[in-house]
């Protein structure tokens, strides 16, 4: 655009031309600086409160108008660390995490693909249903279910603590795949049928390897959920089971902000890792390959 | 018809008899009965919603017939679902599997089978020879271009050793040029293995040239099943003349054995149908109106160049629709008021 602009004064006013040369560095100068502004403050609220978070695991004291802390120390982390509890949640937020997504995939999964290959009644009803769990606040929906749980003997229980949990990962566990699966073009299933493969076969060797990447996440997303899930666990699983972030709720509550940020950098490292290890199936091109196909 | 004889042997092939379906309260197709000798191509023709794709996927076992049955080398296989029926398909999109390679694709249906891996091997490196893509075989299929994807959905199709060929639209994805290049590579690698086709296509330049026979599809039923000369010389209904090739349409009368009125005209006609007494349409290819000579009084609105021939747009005193006469490049240009007659014209009855 700019170069058109500068194309027309030359052929009207040649004199004009280094006067609008210089107004288009100018106008070039100021948009970049606004894109720097930008994305200054985007990074200020994405990488920020995570920044500030990692500091303060490491402060002893920081006061009002400063921007660093006053003092380091790592007292708070052999705080944590020492505690006895701490091996136990972390072993037992190992346990629930992976049990979870895995219940929760052998439930969601042929929802999911029933909701993207076929068409049966209420099937719209059923789909927006599933965002209602996330629709309330949680607490409300646990308290009331905590009732129903006493009398069915679950208060306390590992299949409890299971239950309240993979009620946050049924949304994402149905809707992403259910996406994925309905990504899947269904001549690609015809023509696995059409060369002689049973219908079971055609899943496995081509809607499944086809939808994978969704599924993926879904589950990671899962795992997160699980992981990361603390009011259910803690009212349901207490005083039996206590994951990493029921027990991070207690500490909030009994010990200085540093405790509580000294779990939160332990409690990411998980997400971290996992995301670092999918990252290249999650985004490497055979997704992209599949949609080039017509 | 003498060629297509030869082409096939008798009995075997594909039978469909009475095939009907409809979907949502319309037919679809409707008591369609059609045989494909063993090695014959034939090609199902027609307009979009015509039910060439649905006759051509209740063969291939994706869409279950209501009514009919389907044979294949006397066996029925109507029932059968599109695993257990020896027919192979190649799809409009081509639908190769993105996550498998070239050979990966090709050799699915020969794993399944459960057939020795050099076998497999062998069987699909000979598949990838036939249409000329060996050099390929560890791509994926999207590095490669449209008409390779192509060749490679014949080579999956063929590998099986089907015992008829199904083909859904085979070329509506590729650019003119490379068009008329894989088609006649389909053509030629079906006569080579002898193997009984169908193919579906709205494109009737795709259909005359590489047909045995055509199927001219209406409205869920044949309206004409004959050879492509035939189809050309002799369509018998209007709307396979006026789907197959250029037709000028003319509603008129017959007035006299050798001439036709059309207008306030009367055009002589050296051939006339026997069909049509009484007011109807007639049908008049562009090279049959012939200019010179005697003839009805017509006006020249203009002249096209085509090309290997000129198209010469006419007037006729009366008739409101131009007609359109082919006329060879050597023969001198002409304007104003010339002199026109038929060589020969299809008569129909009008209101069809």
């Amino acid at each position: 655009m700019s170069a058109l602009d500068t194309a027309d004064v030359r052929t009207t006013a040649p004199a004009a031309a280094p006067t609008s040369q210089r107004t288009n560095i100018l106008a070039g100068l100021a948009r970049r600086a606004g894109l720097a502004a930008f994305l200054t403050i985007f990074a200020l609220f994405v990488v920020g409160p995570l920044v500030w978070l990692a500091l303060r695991a490491f402060s002893g004291t920081w006061q009002y108008p400063h921007l660093l802390p006053d003092t380091w120390t790592l007292k708070w982390w052999t705080q944590v660390l020492d505690s006895a509890d701490l091996g136990s949640s972390i072993r037992l937020s190992l346990v629930f995490a992976p049990v979870v997504t895995i219940v929760s995939a052998i439930i969601c999964l042929p929802a999911a693909y029933a909701f993207a290959r076929y068409e049966f009644p209420g099937r719209r009803f059923l789909l927006v249903a599933l965002f209602a769990t996330n629709a309330f606040p949680k607490i409300g929906l646990f308290l009331s279910m905590a009732g129903v749980f006493y009398s069915l003997r679950l208060m306390g229980t590992f299949m409890g603590v299971v239950i309240v949990q993979l009620l946050g990962t049924l949304v994402f566990m149905t809707w992403l795949p259910a996406a994925a699966f309905s990504a899947v073009p269904r001549s690609l299933e015809e023509a696995a049928r059409d060369a002689g493969a049973r219908p079971w076969r055609v899943f496995a060797r081509v809607t499944f390897p086809l939808a994978a990447p969704g599924i993926l996440v879904a589950m990671i997303l899962s795992f997160l959920a699980s992981f990361d899930e603390a009011q259910g666990t803690f009212l349901v699983g207490a005083p039996n089971y206590v994951t990493m972030p029921s027990t991070m709720y207690e500490l909030v509550v009994n010990y200085p902000g540093q405790v509580a940020a000294v779990f939160s950098v332990l409690l990411a490292i998980p997400s971290v890792l996992l995301i670092a290890l999918v990252r290249k199936h999650v985004m490497s091109g055979r997704l992209a390959e599949g949609f080039q196909l017509r | 018809m003498s060629e297509s004889s030869t082409a096939a042997t008798p009995g075997g092939g594909l039978v469909l008899r009475g095939l009907g379906k409809t979907l949502g309260g319309r037919s679809i197709v409707d008591g369609l009965d059609l045989t494909v000798a063993k090695g014959e191509l034939v090609c199902l023709l027609g307009p979009s919603g015509c039910g060439k794709t649905t006759t051509l996927r209740m063969v291939a076992g994706f869409v279950e017939p209501d009514q009919g049955e389907i044979l294949i080398d006397g066996r029925p296989v109507t029932t059968l679902p599109p695993e257990r029926r020896p027919t192979a398909m190649v799809f409009q999109n081509y639908a190769l599997w993105p996550h498998m390679t070239v050979f990966g694709n090709v050799a699915f249906g020969l794993k399944l089978r459960k057939l020795p891996k050099n076998e497999v091997r062998d069987r699909v490196g000979a598949a990838l020879e036939l249409v000329g893509l060996s050099h390929h075989i560890d791509s994926r299929p999207a590095h490669i271009s449209g008409g390779e994807q192509q060749r490679v959905a014949l080579a999956r199709a063929l590998v099986l050793e089907p015992q008829v060929l199904l083909l859904d639209e085979p070329l509506s994805n590729l650019d003119a040029k490379l068009r008329v290049r894989v088609r006649d590579e389909i053509r030629e690698i079906q006569q080579r293995i002898g193997i009984t086709t169908v193919l579906v296509t709205h494109d009737q330049d795709e259909a005359l040239s590489v047909a045995d026979r055509i199927a001219v599809m209406n409205s869920g039923r044949i309206e004409q099943l004959d050879t492509p000369s035939g189809l050309y010389d002799e369509p018998r209904t209007r709307f396979v003349a006026g789907f197959v090739g250029t037709m000028n349409f003319l509603p008129g009368s017959a007035a006299s054995d050798t001439s036709v009125r059309i207008g306030n005209v009367t055009v002589p006609c050296d051939q006339l149908p026997v069909s049509v007494d009484g007011p109807g349409v007639f049908g008049v290819r562009p090279e049959n109106v012939v200019i010179g000579g005697v003839g009805a009084a017509a006006r020249v609105v203009r002249e096209v160049p085509r090309g290997h021939f000129r198209e010469v747009i006419l007037a006729l005193d009366g008739v409101e629709d131009p007609l359109r006469s082919y006329v060879p490049v050597g023969v001198p240009p002409v304007s104003g008021e010339v002199r026109v007659r038929f060589s020969r014209a299809h008569g129909y009855p009008s209101g069809v």
